[in-house]
């Protein structure tokens, strides 16, 4: 399999010459300032003519898009097409790269590009969650300000956009990346550059969305609104230039994992044998591929208003703030399945393990998947109810909006009929999972209230929404991400980590949770506005509640970050191969898994939910030989 | 640990599991519902201060009630099966019958989700085209209560950071507070000078966005005099947190005074005065890119 005939390590300062993330930064840096002096040359003269010379977004924009591409080239992502077009012959040398150092460069190797996400995307998720403590301190007090006004307003946007950017791709990143060739029997994903660029980008989008305090932040939130968009200053053009970004690597990622799983499974392998977690995957790529672009374009509409001074979005001159809020939307809505989806099916791939049993209602569930897949798709108009849009449409979005509670309701269904007479272990993973359901049925039922147009026009745009989406994302999303890390780090790392730190974590990260965001419904229901910085003196010790409950909750996930370092890190306890005795190919694998993933091709005669039918099929027969990529 | 013990002989269980789940269930319900709604429906939100607020205590009442058995089935469920189902240390790993499937049960759950959310829909559709419900409905409104045409208009006007109101019945004047007289259905004529706010009087059960550009109407029907708060509710830059103020609605002798003197302030600047438009567009616009 593989192949590095020299193991002569050279010196440190050797091996961080050459095409690194040492290499990006120095290139990403340097191509800004290209990019800022190019445009400034270019564009000052006629600037200055107009006496304008403060406001040259010109300049920022094409410095951040400079420092991108000069990011890319340090880490080598221009060899390969140059190679072709030299005329050399294709290969994946970059999967060979051994050692910590892969880890900082471009790697094609699939479990090294889900590695990099999990830090990756962990890094900039406590980012945002710092954020969040932030945002509950100012609102210890109902009007004493802690920050500036227009600092909160940054803290506040910074923590969406983080959390609704990054965390779109917490699952798809890191596991789906990780486990999809390895569930569907393949060497790697169909596209392993692109799946190492859709980190890279991700990483950079990251860095510039952070930047955006040098700039003077921005004070629309998450959803970029126009026309405050247009009005604010250059730090928007870090957000509107992240956001992108994160559209692009959402898109390619999407259409990645879609081409993987539709083309590349391995024999036997039909449709109803795929792990329910690669269907979850498959129907957040889809809408991940499909709304990412509408999000591109939105924003370069919105970054072209604000550069070149067009007017799609300017009511004075024709154009139209309601575009904005449809366009952004119609992503907006599949984006929060996006966020919901591979949880879905993270807790449906994990029951069948811990309650040793089959999944129960196979088809319902994947029917399930896509039904939630496809309906999204025809419910975002209830974002905005009550902005004025064509009264006429609002039943039928009502209507709609409550139809996709159909779909998500065959998932709970089937994951209630799996633990049904069970075996039910309460090992980390499964509390995790068993907890998504608590947190996404009050996600739900409450987005009932929302829903419903007369209820909306009080909950909409108050913390009673606020609530409703947390508990559906971080309790539905982050929870399973848990879960995942638990379930499969193991795996992935060949380290075992602990049951009990895992419990401890469980317990207080539950509970604080809830603490935090159930008072928020009532908080919401008695009439708090969201992103305000006041609020109603009598609301005063409901606040001072959720937010000590904050703190506890940031506490947990510190507990939980020092736990997971220090057992990586220090402890190293060994992992067995097959730590949950799951009946899944990748737990068959050896760990760490080999650089190949398969020396023969497995093929497959079963779904991997055949508990309490007869032993384990075995992934190891006569398929096709070992062979380069 | 590659060991797949097989399950324990399929049948063996025998206990009612099932029945009692679905007992329990019913017997929590029929508790449980009508005490939420009896006694959770009158303090949820917005309150009775007018009749677009009473329609949606109404509305969140019936809904509270509609979730609440939906609510007690799964804390039932899942209270039994993780307490009765749980693995014991010894046969942690022995496997559970292989149930996949049980057409019954399936469609008996996508009749039943279905029905719920089919009703849900159309009470929901039924109380909005009551009378609007107090939500902002655009210009050209579809829920309108009967006698819109001779309903008093007010006009507020949402700018970077404020609230102000034109009364197009009384000369089009424009006042920095809000005076609503008792017993009166009004129109809300609902715009903004810059970005997008939203006016949201919590108490009445109001909220409509002020777009730039946009006549976003909604209907109120006031009850007695009381001071309300109104917040915007659509994030619109810096000092958003503090666009607030407090509204009166008063007995129409009070708010004919009010509305007299109101006319006298706006006499001096009446000339300066844009005339009264459905919506405004400023110049120059503020632009930062």
């Amino acid at each position: 399999m593989s192949t590095m005939a020299v193991d002569v390590h050279p010196p440190v300062w050797r091996r961080l010459i050459g095409f690194n993330l040492l290499t990006g930064v120095i290139l990403g840096v340097g191509g800004w300032y290209v990019g800022w002096f190019g445009a400034h040359a270019v564009v000052a003269p006629s600037l200055s003519f107009f006496g304008d010379i403060d406001f040259n977004e010109l300049s920022l924009v094409l410095a951040y898009l400079g420092g991108v591409v000069g990011f890319l080239t340090g880490l080598g992502f221009l060899n390969y097409p140059l190679a072709r077009l030299r005329g050399y012959p294709s290969s994946l040398r970059e999967k060979e790269t051994q050692g910590v150092g892969r880890y900082f460069t471009l790697c094609t190797d699939h479990k090294v590009v889900g590695i990099q996400y999990l830090w990756g995307i962990g890094l900039f998720f406590f980012i945002g969650g710092l954020n969040a403590m932030l945002i509950r301190t100012e609102l210890l007090r109902p009007a004493h300000q802690v920050f500036p006004a227009g600092t909160y307003l940054t803290i506040v946007g910074v923590h969406g956009s983080m959390m609704m950017g990054m965390m779109t791709s917490g699952i798809l990143g890191p596991f789906a990346n990780y486990l999809i060739p390895l569930m569907i029997g393949a060497r790697r994903m169909a596209f392993p550059r692109i799946e190492a660029l859709t980190f890279w980008i991700l990483m950079a989008a990251g860095v510039i969305l952070q930047t955006t305090i040098f700039w003077g932040g921005f004070p629309t939130g998450w959803t970029g609104y126009e026309p405050l968009n247009i009005e604010a200053y250059q730090g928007m053009d870090c957000y509107i230039l992240f956001f992108a970004l994160v559209g692009i690597s959402m898109t390619l990622l999407g259409i990645n994992m879609i081409v993987t799983i539709v083309t590349m499974r391995a024999p036997g392998l039909t449709w109803t044998r795929l792990p329910i977690f690669a269907w979850g995957v498959l129907s957040t790529a889809i809408l991940m591929a499909l709304a990412a672009p509408v999000l591109v374009c939105t924003l370069s509409l919105a970054l072209f208003d604000r550069v070149v001074q067009t007017n799609f979005f300017v009511a004075a001159q024709g154009g139209s703030s309601y575009l904005y809020e449809n366009l952004f939307w119609v992503f907006g809505h599949p984006e929060v399945y996006i966020l919901a989806l591979p949880g879905f099916a993270i807790v449906l791939e994990m029951l069948p393990v811990f309650a040793r049993k089959p999944l129960w209602g196979y088809r319902l569930a994947v029917a399930g998947l896509l039904g939630v897949s496809l309906l999204s798709w025809f419910v975002w108009q209830h974002h905005i109810f009550v902005s004025g849009i064509n009264g006429d449409l609002r039943p039928f979005y009502m209507l709609s909006t409550e139809l996709i509670s159909i779909p998500t309701g065959f998932t709970f269904i089937c994951g209630m009929m799996t633990l049904w007479r069970g075996n039910i272990r309460y090992t980390t993973p499964m509390l995790f999972c068993l907890a998504w359901f608590f947190n996404f049925l009050l996600g739900g039922l409450s987005g009932v209230f929302l829903s419903d147009v007369p209820s909306d026009v009080t909950t909409h745009g108050s913390f009673f929404s606020m609530a409703h989406f947390h508990y559906t994302i971080m309790g539905g999303l982050v929870f399973t991400f848990f879960a995942a890390i638990y379930y499969w780090v193991p795996k992935m790392t060949g380290i075992q980590l602990s049951e009990r730190l895992g419990k401890i974590h469980f317990w207080w990260m539950f509970l604080a949770f809830n603490s935090t965001f159930a008072p928020l419904f009532a908080i919401g229901f008695l009439g708090q506005p969201r992103r305000a910085v006041t609020y109603a003196k009598s609301l005063q010790f409901l606040n001072d509640w959720v937010s000590v409950s904050a703190f506890a909750l940031g506490l947990s996930l510190l507990f939980f970050l020092a736990t997971f370092v220090y057992q990586l890190a220090f402890v190293k306890k060994p992992a067995e191969a097959n730590p949950w005795a799951s009946r899944s190919i990748e737990f068959q694998l050896p760990s760490p898994v080999p650089v190949h993933n398969f020396d023969r091709i497995p093929v497959f005669s079963s779904d991997p939910y055949g508990y309490g039918e007869g032993p384990a099929p075995s992934w190891t027969p006569a398929g096709a030989p070992a062979g380069r990529d | 640990m590659a060991t797949h013990p097989t399950t324990a002989a399929p049948g063996a269980d025998r206990a009612p599991h099932g029945r009692r789940v679905i007992v329990a269930w019913l017997v929590l319900s029929i508790v449980a519902t009508p005490l939420v709604a009896i006694f959770l429906g009158p303090i949820l939100p917005p309150g009775n201060a007018s009749v677009q607020g009473s329609g949606q205590v109404v509305d969140n009442t019936v809904l509270t009630a509609t979730i609440t058995p939906v609510f007690c089935l799964l804390l039932v469920f899942f209270v039994y099966v993780l307490t009765r189902f749980r693995a014991a240390p010894a046969t942690a790993l022995e496997d559970g019958p292989p149930l996949r499937n049980h057409n019954g049960i399936q469609v008996t759950w996508i009749v039943v989700t279905t029905v719920v959310v089919l009703s849900l829909a159309g009470f929901g559709t039924f109380e909005l085209l009551q009378n609007g419900s107090g939500g902002g409905q655009g210009p050209s409104p579809v829920a309108v209560p009967a006698g819109a045409d001779h309903m008093m208009q007010v006009q507020v006007i949402g700018q970077q950071w404020n609230w102000t109101y034109r009364y197009p019945g009384y000369g089009g004047i424009e006042t920095q507070d809000l005076y609503l007289p008792e017993n009166t259905y009004v129109v809300l004529n609902v715009t903004s000078l810059d970005v997008i706010h939203s006016f949201w009087a919590y108490a009445l059960g109001v909220k409509a966005d002020a777009n730039p550009g946009v006549d976003n109407v909604a209907y109120l029907k006031t009850k007695g005099p009381r001071s309300f708060e109104i917040r915007c509710a659509e994030l619109c830059g810096l000092w958003h947190g503090y666009m607030y103020q407090t509204g009166h609605i008063v007995p129409q002798s009070q708010f004919a005074a009010w509305i007299k003197q109101q006319q006298t302030l706006n006499a001096s600047i009446a000339r300066y005065m844009p005339k009264y438009s459905r919506s405004y567009y400023p110049d120059p616009q503020r632009r930062g890119g």
